[in-house]
């Protein structure tokens, strides 16, 4: 998991409102290079290496004009092609059931035994699969299909701002057949059969917009994590709070009651430490009377907790003192895997930081890009 | 027939503005303008067959609604991006 600085190459991969654009950084991290755009005018919600051959890129796009679709790059970004058969809905004879992928919001790439496979989440709420790299993608009868949806998910109504999410794909490094997913709104629900069936996984966590507070599902999840060395723990950063689950015993514990009161623990992103499972990043937004989402009293920070959530610490050396009113979304936040690691960010000012040394100092490596909607780090 | 394309979608076409397809409908005309371009028809046609929220079709300077439109092989197409915000 760990990659020297001396040898590894990072790019952060920035999926903007407005195109595509690249981050290269220069030995020890330390000067950065931008390129780009990259598929100007298109509105981009994810750009993702895939970890498996460390050269294919995935890229959900749409524009104001056209309908959604993926773009696919072997090449590490030198070439693209659009996928033959990008995620859409089954055709429909009843008006109810005539679903529309709006757009592309979440590229997961498959388990490490399954080269070629990607996860894509949709908006409205659906789960597609490729198995052959991007190219094709077909629905996920056992969630798109199943009876529940409707119950699950809520209408187009129920979703965020700019359309109801699927989101945090997470597949069990231990089990490919093992599969998490977050949706905005819907809660967090899980597969034991590859999409075959799902089930709510939401015990444990509020959702305090529904009469029941505590209801099987229906919850807003904005960011879900699956540690990679402890599969058996996750984190999200919900509508409701900063929480964290250790299975079996599955119920969500929320981690976010001890963040600072005047801070609160709304948010978007969560970023988990590669190496170390009680290590964790938010970045906080003011949530309270009509959600400002931005920072907290304009006064941007993240928080880092060594503990799982039982403390947490300020990080904000480096960022704005005062009237810096924007935020992150949940995509925007990442880490690379060096030693110490950096924590990276994209601001919807459009803005991106890099926090060497773990977060504690924090500079600004690019400035006047379109809202930025993602922010991966992509290391060969 | 003459089918102007919008230049949202020049991609597709190696940037030209008018190409030619055949159909008997608006709905054959786009899927032999697929079979030429291929994925254009996607980006212009949801899969409920629904023409997208900011494309407009036009035959003869009149705009369709329906894909079941039929075309004579004299008939003009013209396939607009409208506006669609900022």
């Amino acid at each position: 998991m760990k990659r020297s600085r001396a040898t590894s190459r990072l790019r952060l991969l920035i999926a903007t409102r407005k195109g595509l654009f690249q981050l290269h950084a220069g030995p020890g991290r330390r000067s950065w290079r931008l390129s780009g755009p990259e598929f100007l005018g298109h509105t981009a919600h994810h750009c993702v290496l895939d970890p498996r051959d460390r050269r294919t890129l995935l890229l959900a796009a749409r524009t104001g004009h056209l309908g959604p679709t993926v773009f696919r790059s072997l090449d590490f970004g030198k070439t693209w092609q659009e996928a033959r058969r990008p995620p859409a809905f089954a055709k429909a004879e009843a008006a109810e059931d005539k679903r529309e992928v709006d757009h592309v919001f979440w590229l997961t790439p498959g388990h490490a035994s399954e080269p070629g496979v990607w996860y894509a989440g949709t908006s409205p709420q659906g789960i597609f699969r490729s198995e052959d790299g991007g190219v094709t993608w077909e629905g996920v009868a056992g969630f798109n299909d199943n009876p529940m949806r409707r119950k699950w998910t809520g209408g187009p109504e129920d979703g965020t701002p700019d359309g109801p999410k699927m989101h945090s794909l997470l597949v069990d490094p231990r089990d490919a057949r093992h599969l998490y997913v977050g949706m905005s709104s819907g809660g967090v629900f899980e597969s034991r059969d590859q999409g075959k069936s799902w089930q709510p996984l939401n015990q444990g966590c509020r959702a305090d917009f529904l009469p029941d507070p505590f209801p099987d599902y229906g919850h807003d999840p904005h960011c879900v994590r699956l540690h990679p060395l402890a599969p058996d723990r996750l984190y999200q950063q919900n509508h409701c709070g900063i929480y964290r689950m250790d299975r079996p015993e599955g119920r969500w514990v929320r981690i976010g009651e001890a963040m600072p009161k005047n801070i609160g623990d709304i948010g978007f992103p969560i970023v988990l430490h590669p190496r170390d499972p009680d290590t964790l990043w938010v970045f906080p937004m003011d949530g309270g009377t009509v959600w400002p989402r931005v920072s907290p009293g304009g006064k941007p920070a993240a928080y880092v907790s060594r503990s799982a959530g039982r403390s947490w610490q300020r990080l904000d050396r480096g960022l704005p003192r005062a009237q810096a009113w924007w935020t992150v979304k949940r995509q925007a936040m990442c880490s690379d895997t060096g030693e110490p690691l950096g924590i990276y960010f994209g601001t919807t000012s459009g803005e991106i930081w890099a926090g060497a040394n773990e977060g504690k100092q924090f500079t600004c490596i690019a400035r006047h890009l379109p809202e930025v909607y993602a922010v991966e780090a992509a290391e060969t | 027939m003459k089918v102007y394309v919008p230049s949202p979608l020049s991609s597709y076409t190696q940037e030209a503005t008018t190409v030619d397809a055949t159909g008997g409908t608006v709905a054959e005309l786009l899927e032999d303008l697929d079979r030429r371009y291929p994925g254009i028809r996607f980006r212009i046609i949801s899969e409920q067959d629904q023409i997208r929220r900011h494309i407009r079709i036009f035959v003869n300077r009149e705009q369709v609604r329906s894909l079941a439109v039929r075309l004579r092989p004299a008939d003009e197409v013209m396939i607009v991006g409208a506006l669609s915000g900022g």
